[in-house]
């Protein structure tokens, strides 16, 4: 008992390592959490943006938020997978079998998502600060934002464990992924809610990634930021509780 | 003479369906332990209850004098597992995979340990190459280096051959044999009555949830109608013949 609870952060960092390994060896990771979303970025700015009318001159601070939402929502599926293939090739009872915290062949995963994603972010970011990306924002609310991204990030981790240990094939492991990716296209990550007809408008205005994006756009361009963070918080809070509640049981069952 | 592993009416049913109906056996320290039987036969489930993946319905199971339930910590610590499929990271290099291991094990050192092994399992010229890129044979050489990592006391290979080419069986083989003489107590499943018989000191046979047979070899031998002499002509196996033209089982 003790000597697993004595490593568990080293364990931890042994996890962190191998899978950090396995992103930067894969180009099709980077492409999708990296590159296609500075991409989409380029493309919402120089080609659809001139037709926007988003309420800003500048539309690359509206857009970020978004684009950092999809980032992370398109490294989602990533977790699944490394997961599936875990289970799947028997590494996972490896880890098992040997003396370490068990919960830390989980947890490296979900840490890995986030390490990995702050780097894509901060990669973005300065893609964005190149394209005219400008914030008024103090150190307190550049924390604030983090903070908002890693719980987001965390969320979605947790749900993608669920999938990666319950899935019978990579193809329903990396499933998950797919509603998740709508998500910041039917809120106000790229263009105001007051454009859409009612009934989507409605939606959008009460999906998570709207308060979110709300939330974190206030932070960054200095305005009040009312009852939207709230909102984020408690949207964010709640799947995290109900995700890591359920990953733990298909966990359990599963050892 | 003490013992690794001590069974006792060990019973483990998925849903309705009894898988283990009662299993008994004792391996002695330093012997190679080879639990044979059929596909499905529940060797696998032997496996991970010994190696505490799985939790039995009844029964006891006692590994290097630790209860698997009570215990399983100090279980893991004594014990590896090499599971039926190669549990390797195919995208780290081999050298990466066993500094990995090593590091978790908390052990010295990890890089020399790492050396040493990629020394001992003739892997050193593709240490740095992605496990991705290697044959099955040493995929399982890798696999079973890996749990060597630590110098186990009792080590459990769930049907290490399976699956492989004739020549990687052999090499196999030769690693297990290798381990056996330097003290490490083995358990073996397999469903090759041949590999039993070239490797194992005693062997059970599991048959519908139970252990039918128990013994050495020739204890086994005894449990059958006495030999009779007949004159067959001697024809190679295709397995003979397959190993003299590629030539290599000499050069071993």
């Amino acid at each position: 008992m003790e000597s697993t609870k004595k490593h568990f952060f080293s364990d931890m960092g042994v996890m962190l390592g191998r899978s950090m390994r396995h992103i930067t060896r894969s180009m099709d990771t980077i492409i999708t959490v990296t590159i296609m979303p500075i991409a989409l970025m380029l493309l919402f700015v120089y080609v659809i943006g001139g037709a926007i009318q988003s309420g800003t001159d500048n539309y690359v601070n509206y857009l970020l938020p978004g684009i950092l939402l999809m980032a992370i929502a398109n490294s989602i599926g990533y977790v699944s997978f490394r997961l599936f293939t875990d289970v799947q090739r028997g590494i996972f009872d490896r880890f098992h079998s040997m003396p370490i915290a068990r919960s830390a062949a989980l947890w490296g995963h979900v840490l890995t998502s986030l390490v990995s994603n702050a780097i894509s972010i901060v990669v973005i970011i300065l893609v964005a600060l190149i394209m005219g990306f400008s914030s008024s924002a103090g150190i307190l609310s550049w924390l604030a934002v983090a903070g908002i991204l890693a719980l987001f990030t965390l969320t979605l981790a947790w749900i993608a464990v669920i999938a990666g240990i319950s899935a019978k094939s990579v193809d329903g492991a990396t499933v998950v992924a797919y509603p998740i990716h709508f998500l910041p296209l039917i809120s106000s990550a790229f263009v105001p809610t007051e454009t859409m007809p009612s009934g989507i408008r409605t939606f959008a205005e009460n999906q998570p990634v709207t308060p979110i994006v709300e939330a974190i756009r206030a932070f960054l361009s200095g305005q009040p930021v009312g009852s939207d963070i709230w909102v984020a918080l408690a949207w964010c809070v709640g799947i995290l509780l109900v995700a890591y509640f359920f990953a733990m049981r298909v966990y359990k069952k599963r050892v | 003479m003490e013992k690794a592993i001590e069974v006792k009416s060990l019973q483990k049913s998925f849903k309705d369906t009894g898988v283990l109906k009662g299993v008994d056996f004792e391996v002695k320290r330093g012997e190679i332990f080879a639990l044979l039987g059929s596909n499905g036969a529940g060797k696998t489930t032997i496996v991970k209850i010994l190696t505490t993946l799985l939790i039995q319905n009844g029964g006891t199971a006692v590994v290097n004098s630790f209860d698997v339930t009570s215990k399983p910590d100090s279980v893991r610590q004594s014990i590896s597992l090499t599971g039926q499929f190669a549990a390797v990271d195919e995208i780290l290099t081999g050298r990466e995979n066993l500094i990995m291991i090593a590091k978790l094990r908390h052990l010295k050192n990890p890089r020399k340990i790492a050396d040493d092994m990629l020394d001992r399992f003739g892997l050193t010229a593709a240490a740095d190459r992605k496990v991705s890129t290697y044959s099955g044979g040493m995929r399982r050489r890798l696999d079973i280096s890996m749990s060597l990592v630590g110098k186990p006391q009792l080590i459990f290979l769930d049907e290490p051959t399976t699956g492989l080419d004739p020549e990687a069986r052999i090499e196999v083989w030769k690693v297990i044999k290798e381990l056996a003489d330097n003290g490490t107590t083995v358990f073996l499943t397999t469903q090759y009555l041949e590999e039993a018989e070239q490797l194992a000191d005693r062997i059970a046979i599991l048959h519908e949830g139970r252990i039918i047979a128990n013994g050495t070899l020739s204890e086994l031998k005894t449990l059958f109608p006495s030999p009779k002499v007949e004159y067959v002509e001697k024809q190679p196996s295709l397995e003979e013949i397959f190993l003299a033209i590629i030539g290599k089982k000499e050069a071993k």
